[in-house]
């Protein structure tokens, strides 16, 4: 992703900052105060800026890492190193029970979720007797190692930045690996993603648990910085101010994060103490102003200041080429991929009255391309969603080399080597191609979460990179390879997709209009790549509505007319069909 | 638990849930036309209430100047996307909804203020106010974000909260105030008391919920709305002003918010923050609707006002921890029941 310098001269600048001559112990308040909200914001920039999940219950998880430490270090006298894994526990697994009931709601309904459930757990933090009600819990025993103890803001202040600093390191990593850029598509809809076998739920929830632990994390440093807790900083006015945070940063940025704290830090500091002498009245008049502020900043710069900032450096477009020389192992294969590969029995699917697809039947053998054609509203994508599991059909049966698959999800379609490309593109527009195409591979590398964080998965990814990077080639974009993807044209789009597919190692390739967008020798290119997959042992089934490429590249084709088969057959008698062009004509010519 | 007990804990929780639907419906009606999720609704209520308690004591209640300055914002924001081309009947007609209108309620506020008027003149005018500035506020604060997605609204409408708390604070100070009742006299059938007051309640809410159901199925203006909430280039394409469906939702919800407010300051102590708490306790409701059924969305609140008063009664420390807690088994059926509906979003 980028390289580690910029990180290295950050961490020294604030490593020497205490050292500076003169500097007010007051900024170092203020300092150990940002890195303490940017922890939690780097959790919700991968939470809701990557992910696309928003939380205002994060301030609970700051809470549960607090009181955790609080009770353990007071009542039973426990180290507080001993209870730092303890706190990140605690977070965790909350995060674990909250998650798997929320996650999985879409939209709107989470962030209500969250704050719904952040505010109970602030009145819980303040009702329970052995968290000590309102009051909360004093003299909690500072850091210490060996007999220093870390009891001023001077000393602790490197505990804090040592953690964001080590945070920010292990969350780009998360970010730049195979399961980081499962958590990137997530916020683009979970179809396509599914389609190349990401566990969606799993990777929410997994951002999930890291945003909470960050919290919790940031929690346990509170507590031992302030050393007592009370319940007001965990309630819902913090949730929204972390969430704030994240905005004014950046959402879609782990530095965002730290720049939207250092902002909204120094912000409220500045209108706490200024704003009484312009503005005497009864107090909260920051409250005021800051709302006002959050609302302007959404409407004149929606994406958060740190993309604001990065613009002014110069862009970096050409990244590293992956080294193509190394293999990728294999999709685990059937014992024989020959035959009949992909049968299609009296499928059908209604949306209440509509028949989208009406008892269809087709087959597709290997070392073939089979086209589905047919006017628009025909079925033809219904029925591929039928074949890879995005949508299961109302009756009928479809199999894969003999073995009925007609309730499994697209993460298993996709594991039996059938994988596709989208009528409507579903690529995500931030992140580059080759990322993108190496979305595709997902299923053939293996590093989890921990290890990419801690960078032990670098031979697994360059493997899956280089396999991406190959596929590319493959499909002649090898020059476009580092750019975004939403900056490429739609018909270029189109052939990522088509590369992303090809990632999986498939035996039959599933293509929505693979041609809509292409200019004519760039057809012809696909045509010829087509060929080249099948005469390689692969077959396809396309979906498409230019009939001089199809006819000229299918061996067989199937006709499809609301949703019923009314023709099969080779292109030439396809052509000469008399149903066929009364479908398309609309008379017999 | 005797039964007196219990039928009275079930009367208080239907009087508080009447009023949680209430602003539950108008949190509905606001999502459903603009896609923005209501947080300020609670200021609503507690600035109606708050306004008719202080005009009712005499005093001269800060909402009708920031009527007057949110207008002025209105106005500006009117001219400055109109700026390209000014037309005198398109600047007149904004003058006078933003300026001249809340000017002359605020001369009105500053002379009846003076001399205690009678209760009906109190919650016209607290009305009248607090209906202003929802649609000023809609117009400065949510109108440019119209486009954007229901996150980004969200986080407006946290903004907006703030705010509108903040300033509710500096208007009425952290002291509670009560109202006098709208309808005084009460009468009893067995154990139970009724109040004209809670009699009210129910009659306004009822009203409501039938209006407003009627409005949006058979009123070609409510399908309209509908049709924004739906698809705003398509609504647009229609022949629909998309902005004045906003500004007629956000009417409508500022004028509920209002009224729930003046409804229920007689019965309890309001603070200027009292608000975020009982429109939360709506949007459980709301939720529990999936924000898209009224019916449901009512019935919905019942249930949490009924929770609520028995949750007080036997574990008065956990009221509110059961009742958000409440939504909690909702969201999990309503996550299993989820459908696997591809959302595009930006």
């Amino acid at each position: 992703m980028q390289s580690r310098l910029p990180i290295l001269v950050f961490a020294l600048v604030m490593a020497a900052i205490p050292f500076v001559p003169g500097m007010p112990p007051f900024w170092i308040v203020l300092l150990d105060n940002i890195g303490l909200a940017a922890l939690v914001a780097m959790g919700l920039v991968l939470l809701t800026g990557v992910g696309g999940l928003t939380s205002f219950g994060q301030a609970a998880f700051v809470g549960f890492g607090a009181y955790t430490t609080a009770v353990l270090s007071t009542a039973y006298g426990l180290s507080p190193w001993l209870t730092l894994p303890l706190s990140l526990i605690v977070s965790g697994s909350l995060a674990v029970l909250l998650g798997l009931i929320t996650v999985r709601l879409s939209g709107h309904y989470l962030p209500l979720g969250t704050l719904a459930w952040g505010l109970g757990l602030f009145y819980l933090f303040s009702k329970l007797e052995f968290l000590g009600r309102n009051d909360g819990i004093s003299a909690i025993p500072p850091l210490s190692i060996g007999t220093f103890k870390m009891l001023s803001p001077g000393s602790i202040y490197y505990a804090i930045w040592v953690a964001v600093i080590l945070s920010a390191w292990l969350t780009m990593n998360l970010l730049d690996s195979r399961t980081g850029r499962a958590i990137r598509a997530l916020r683009r809809g979970h179809v396509a993603a599914e389609a190349f076998g990401v566990h969606t739920p799993r990777a929410k929830l997994l951002v999930f648990i890291h945003a909470a632990v960050l919290a919790g994390l940031s929690g346990w440093l509170y507590a031992h910085l302030q050393r007592a807790v009370n319940p007001t900083p965990f309630g819902a006015q913090a949730g929204i101010e972390y969430l704030f945070i994240a905005v004014v940063g950046g959402a879609g940025y782990v530095w965002g994060g730290v720049l939207g704290a250092a902002i909204v830090v120094v912000l409220k500091e500045v209108l706490q103490s200024y704003l009484p002498l312009i503005l005497p009245g009864s107090g909260q008049v920051e409250t005021i102003v800051f709302g006002i502020m959050l609302v302007a900043l959404l409407q004149l710069a929606p994406g958060g200041l740190w993309p604001w900032l990065i613009s002014f450096l110069p862009e970096r477009t050409s990244g590293k080429k992956p080294d193509t020389s190394l293999k990728l192992e294999q999709r685990t294969r059937a014992p024989t991929e020959a035959g009949v590969l992909l049968q299609v029995e009296k499928a059908r699917k209604q949306f209440g009255g509509v028949v989208a697809v009406n008892n269809v039947s087709f087959d597709v053998q290997a070392k073939e391309i089979v086209a589905l054609i047919g006017p628009n509203g025909a079925g033809k994508s219904t029925t591929f969603n039928l074949i890879t599991g995005v949508l299961s059909a109302t009756s009928g049966s479809i199999s894969v080399l003999g073995r009925k698959v007609d309730k499994a999800p697209p993460q298993e379609i996709v594991k039996l080597g059938i994988s596709r490309t989208f009528q409507h593109v579903k690529l995500v527009p931030d992140m580059t191609v080759l990322e993108n195409v190496a979305i595709g591979a997902h299923l053939r590398g293996h590093s989890g979460p921990i290890a990419s964080m801690l960078r032990l998965d670098r031979a697994d990814e360059a493997k899956l990179l280089a396999e991406a990077a190959r596929q590319i080639e493959r499909v002649g974009l090898a020059e476009q390879m580092h750019q975004l993807a939403g900056s490429l044209s739609l018909g270029q789009q189109r052939i990522v997709e088509i590369a992303r597919a090809l990632c999986v190692d498939p035996m039959l390739l599933l293509l929505d209009e693979p041609a809509a967008g292409l200019r004519h020798m760039e057809k012809q290119r696909l045509a010829a790549l087509l060929r080249e997959l099948r005469d390689g042992g692969m077959s396809v089934l396309l979906v498409e509505h230019d009939m001089g490429f199809v006819m000229n590249l299918a061996d067989r084709i199937v006709v499809l007319d609301f949703g019923t088969k009314i023709a099969e057959g080779t292109p030439a008698t396809i052509k000469t069909n008399p149903e066929v062009i009364k479908a398309y004509l609309g008379v017999a010519a | 638990m005797n039964t007196t007990i219990m039928l009275f804990l079930v009367q208080d929780g239907i009087t508080n849930g009447a009023i949680y639907a209430l602003l539950g419906l108008a949190l509905v009606l606001v999502f459903a036309v603009t896609r923005v999720i209501l947080i300020p609704q609670g200021e609503f209520v507690t600035y109606g209430a708050l306004t008719y308690a202080s005009l009712a004591a005499g005093q001269m209640p800060g909402t009708a100047k920031l009527a007057l300055a949110l207008g002025i914002g209105a106005f500006a924001f009117d001219l400055f996307v109109a700026r390209k081309a000014l037309h005198g009947r398109l600047v007149v007609r904004s003058f006078i909804t933003n300026i001249v209108l809340p000017s002359i309620v605020l001369a009105l506020t500053i002379y009846f203020a003076a001399q205690k008027p009678p209760v009906a003149v109190c919650i016209a005018l607290s009305l009248v106010i607090v209906a202003m500035i929802g649609v000023y506020l809609y117009r400065i604060a949510f109108q440019p974000l119209a486009h954007t997605s229901v996150l980004v609204l969200l986080i407006a409408s946290v903004g907006v909260h703030l705010a509108l708390q903040g300033l509710g604070l500096l208007f009425f100070g952290a002291e509670g105030q009560r109202g006098p009742a709208v309808l005084s006299g009460a009468f009893t059938a067995g154990a139970l008391r009724f109040t004209g007051q809670s009699i009210t309640v129910y009659a306004i809410t009822i009203a409501f919920i039938v209006g407003l159901w009627l409005f949006f199925g058979l009123t070609l203006y409510g399908k309209a709305l509908r049709a924004t909430a739906v698809n705003r280039l398509g609504a647009r394409l229609a022949g629909i002003r998309t902005t004045l469906s906003g500004q007629i939702a956000f009417l409508l919800a500022s004028v509920i918010g209002a009224l729930s407010g003046i409804m229920i300051v007689p019965i309890t102590t309001l603070y200027y923050d009292s608000g975020f708490l009982i429109g939360l306790k709506g949007f459980v409701a709301a939720i529990i609707g999936g924000l898209v059924s009224y019916p449901l969305t009512a019935v919905a609140a019942l249930v949490v006002g009924i929770v609520e008063a028995f949750s007080s009664f036997y574990a008065s420390n956990y009221k509110e921890v059961i009742v958000f807690m409440l939504l909690i088994p909702v969201l999990l059926l309503r996550s299993l029941a989820a459908p696997a509906v591809e959302e595009e979003k930006d």
